[in-house]
């Protein structure tokens, strides 16, 4: 595929790794925010052949939905009247006690989409029934979700909401700042599509940390890599964009006019992190007939995470999922005890379906 | 996070039109593009175009990573 | 946060009553399903590992597979629930080295299914059957109450004669033994995919289901007793495939990512939805351990069918890391490829 096929040539990648390799004199700690990069990373096997640290950070919106909003998610799809939609990847997440593919299997109307548009075409489809759409993400999918509400708006339909979990990245990039030491940053370039990257430059400058805007494939991230190594090596701190062809300084304006139309900043509960004060989004005051949580009133539901997992380390990068006893033993992506275990992007998750483990990491390398 | 595939434009109207992805084809909307038409390429997540990819930008990228000196083309470990 | 807890005296979150249940991810082919034929098949006294069991070992040897077919929809590009059923059950029958002699044809059929659709599949069937040159010999009709079943349900069940000099078994792997896939992947599963309600999407692809019966005698002929394992990568795709085929073999298998081929909509729809190509399901067709000495003419035979004309070679068995498969990745280090959990959900991320 155009645009795809280019940034996977196994030659190129080679040599990148080579210049990383040639251009890194010390043991950088690197990084990479988005859970999408995380996955390629693990499943190429990146980070093994580049003599630098990769942290994984909290960039997984399905990992750091907070317990409770999936309590509501389950409180809302087991009721009879409602068509609970989702995307995919939020079906496996526990809550306190089951979760949506288990619910769905007791009888609750449990389905996958693949657009919010999707889900706002079944309340038309579907005019005597409720349909919820379950509205997770960063700064990426918050348009597309926003449309699916300006959308229901503009439509009529009474019988469409949304339940609304959104975080945004740089407000949790501040946080691991404070928090962790990690040299460097490669920033998401989906999320910087939308929101552009000025909200970086004060992060980088405030921390001294070089932040360079990368894409997803191989030779994406391997330049990605290289930008931010060759930064270190300079001690230069600057915000860099090495996916230029997608992404632009101010971002996509059309978009971040629908988000500030739809929604509003507010404080949220990360998972496995906690409270991270204007780092998230809940329906602005004139859309709040689309929110779920007041129309079946789970609003106030509350929970309490499991005590065994480390997760929090692990979203801020802190841990790796070989430092927590759980990991593939009590712990695994068919019964996973956190949230990085659930989703496939979650580092847990990627670790193990890249058949990471502790004592047999060696055996697997040629 | 985010999934964002690169896909090209075959029809447009208004809000909405059909990207193609190597063959496979798929309705997106493209009310976040609007200067985005028929023959050009956009990231589309969950459904919706959130960039309008610069060749030019592609192609200066490319040209980078070409210019790159060959010489390595087995890594050990 | 970290909290000095013992996580090995804690109790897991997820209710264990959730295990007493059956999920849709329980017949997908994944490690959910391995699960779950582990605990029922021993309770049956059978083995779990073959597609087809040999009956008797006089000659000539018999074999017997069975299958249930449950495909929705049940007409997709590139065939439908009937001839799948056929395809399906033949094919099984041949990955243990069986030419079809006889099928057989189960219905459960749900009240108000539209009368055409049960004659098309059943024309579908006949046309099949008579394309792989095996006769329907007997059969089974049940109707069940509306909302009892989804439309329809065939069951199959096949008989074959093995050919003589086929020792192909799932425990046949040999460290150094070739690792040969016939075709594409991922075709059968991205056109089920592109059907299914809020993914829809149009691609000019169809599923590959087809007869592998005469390619795998083809690969026979030409390798003799050198074709040590067959397997047809359905549910799972070849990732399940080859993870059930080393551990039944009790080896290792190395794969090459940039040789296994993955057609360019597959390749898309996986892009798109955030899937492993090696994690959707084939009809069409097959992986094979093959004695390094007789691959290359094995492969020649392979190419010579049509079902097997982009045939290729994807790897190597190894005696290191017995039961797992690793991948070389493009950018040239390893990864394991690991059975899919439960359904294949797509991702946003």
């Amino acid at each position: 595929m155009k645009y795809l096929d280019e940034y996977r040539d196994p030659v190129l990648a080679r040599r990148l790794i080579g210049e990383i390799r040639a251009a890194a004199r010390h043991r950088w700690s690197i990084m990479e925010v988005c859970g999408g990069q995380t996955h390629t990373i693990v499943r190429q096997g990146i980070d093994e052949l580049i003599p630098v640290r990769m942290v994984h950070g909290p960039g997984c919106p399905v990992c750091v939905t907070p317990l409770a909003t999936v309590d509501r998610a389950l409180a809302i799809a087991a009721r009879p009247e409602v068509i609970f939609t989702s995307f995919g990847d939020m079906l496996r997440v526990p809550g306190s006690g089951t979760d949506l593919l288990s619910a769905k299997a007791r009888g609750a109307d449990v389905r996958v989409v693949y657009s919010p548009l999707d889900a706002v075409r079944l309340a038309a489809a579907n005019p005597g029934r409720q349909v919820v759409f379950f509205a997770v993400g960063f700064e990426t999918t918050a348009p597309a979700n926003a449309m699916a509400v300006l959308t229901a708006a503009r439509e009529g339909l009474a019988n469409f909401s949304v339940l609304v979990s959104h975080v945004l990245v740089p407000p949790a990039m501040s946080a691991i700042m404070e928090s962790a030491s990690v040299d460097a940053f490669l920033a998401a370039g989906h999320v910087c599509a939308v929101m552009g990257w000025t909200e970086y430059e004060p992060l980088a400058a405030r921390y001294r940390v070089p932040i360079v805007v990368t894409g997803f494939e191989p030779l994406d991230l391997l330049e990605g890599i290289l930008m931010v190594v060759r930064q270190l090596e300079e001690g230069r701190f600057e915000v860099e964009n090495q996916y230029a062809r997608a992404v632009r300084r101010e971002g996509n304006t059309f978009a971040r006019d629908a988000l500030r139309r739809v929604f509003r900043v507010s404080g949220q509960t990360w998972r496995g992190i906690g409270d991270i004060p204007d780092s998230g989004l809940v329906l602005a005051p004139e859309f709040a007939a689309y929110d779920a949580a007041l129309r079946f009133g789970v609003a106030g539901l509350s929970a309490r995470e499991h005590p065994a997992c480390i997760a929090g380390d692990i979203l801020r990068g802190t841990s790796t999922p070989l430092d927590c006893p759980a990991y593939g033993t009590l712990c695994t992506p068919r019964r996973p005890l956190g949230a990085p275990m659930v989703s496939a992007e979650g580092t847990c998750a990627a670790y193990h379906n890249a058949g990471r483990v502790r004592q047999e990491a060696q055996e697997v390398l040629p | 996070m985010c999934l964002g595939v690169p896909g090209r434009i075959t029809a447009r109207d208004g809000e909405m039109g059909t990207a193609d992805f190597a063959g496979l084809r798929r309705e997106v909307c493209l009310a976040y593009t609007p200067e985005a038409g028929v023959g050009d390429y956009v990231i589309v997540h969950v459904g919706f175009a959130i960039s309008v990819l610069d060749e030019d930008e592609a192609l200066r990228t490319l040209a980078v990573l070409r210019a790159i000196p060959g010489g390595l083309d087995e890594v050990s470990r | 946060m970290s909290t000095g807890f013992d996580p090995l005296a804690a109790t897991c979150p997820a209710p264990l009553t959730e295990d007493e249940r059956v999920l849709l991810g329980h017949g997908s082919g994944g490690r959910l399903m391995a699960e779950l034929l582990a605990d029922l098949t021993p309770r049956l006294g059978a083995p779990a590992t073959e597609d087809a069991a040999l009956v008797t070992t006089g000659a000539p040897e018999i074999v017997v597979s069975t299958d249930g077919f449950v495909v929705t929809p049940r007409f997709f590009p590139g065939g439908d629930i009937g001839s799948l059923a056929v395809h399906g059950t033949v094919n099984d029958l041949a990955m243990r080295g069986a030419v079809p002699v006889a099928l057989t044809l189960a219905y459960i059929v749900e009240e108000g299914l539209p009368l055409e659709e049960l004659r098309r599949v059943t024309a579908s069937v006949a046309a099949a059957a008579r394309a792989c040159d095996v006769p329907v010999v007997t059969g089974d009709t049940k109707v069940v109450g509306r909302g009892a079943a989804d439309g329809l349900y065939v069951t199959t069940t096949g008989v074959g004669v093995r050919l003589p000099g086929a020792h192909v078994s799932a425990a046949g792997g040999r460290p150094g033994d070739a690792v040969l896939l016939s075709g594409p992947i991922g075709l059968h599963g991205v056109t089920i995919l592109s059907t299914r309600e809020g993914l829809g999407f149009e691609t000019g692809i169809a599923s590959d289901s087809r007869p592998l019966h005469r390619l795998a005698a083809a690969m026979i002929t030409a390798g003799s007793c050198g074709v040590h394992a067959l397997r047809d990568p359905t549910r799972g795709g070849l990732s399940a495939a080859l993870n059930e085929l080393a551990a039944a073999s009790g080896v290792g298998v190395e794969l090459d990512e940039p040789a296994v081929p993955v057609p360019p909509e597959v390749a898309a729809a996986c892009d798109l939805l955030g899937l492993d190509p090696l994690h959707v399901a084939n009809e069409g067709c097959l992986v094979a351990f093959v004695d390094p000495a007789r691959a290359g003419a094995v492969l020649s035979a392979m190419r010579a069918r049509p079902e097997g004309a982009q045939a290729t070679r994807i790897g190597t068995l190894v005696a290191g890391h017995p039961g797992r498969v690793i991948m070389r990745t493009l950018v040239g280090s390893t990864r394991v490829v690991d059975l899919l959990v439960g359904e294949q959900l797509p991702r946003i991320c």
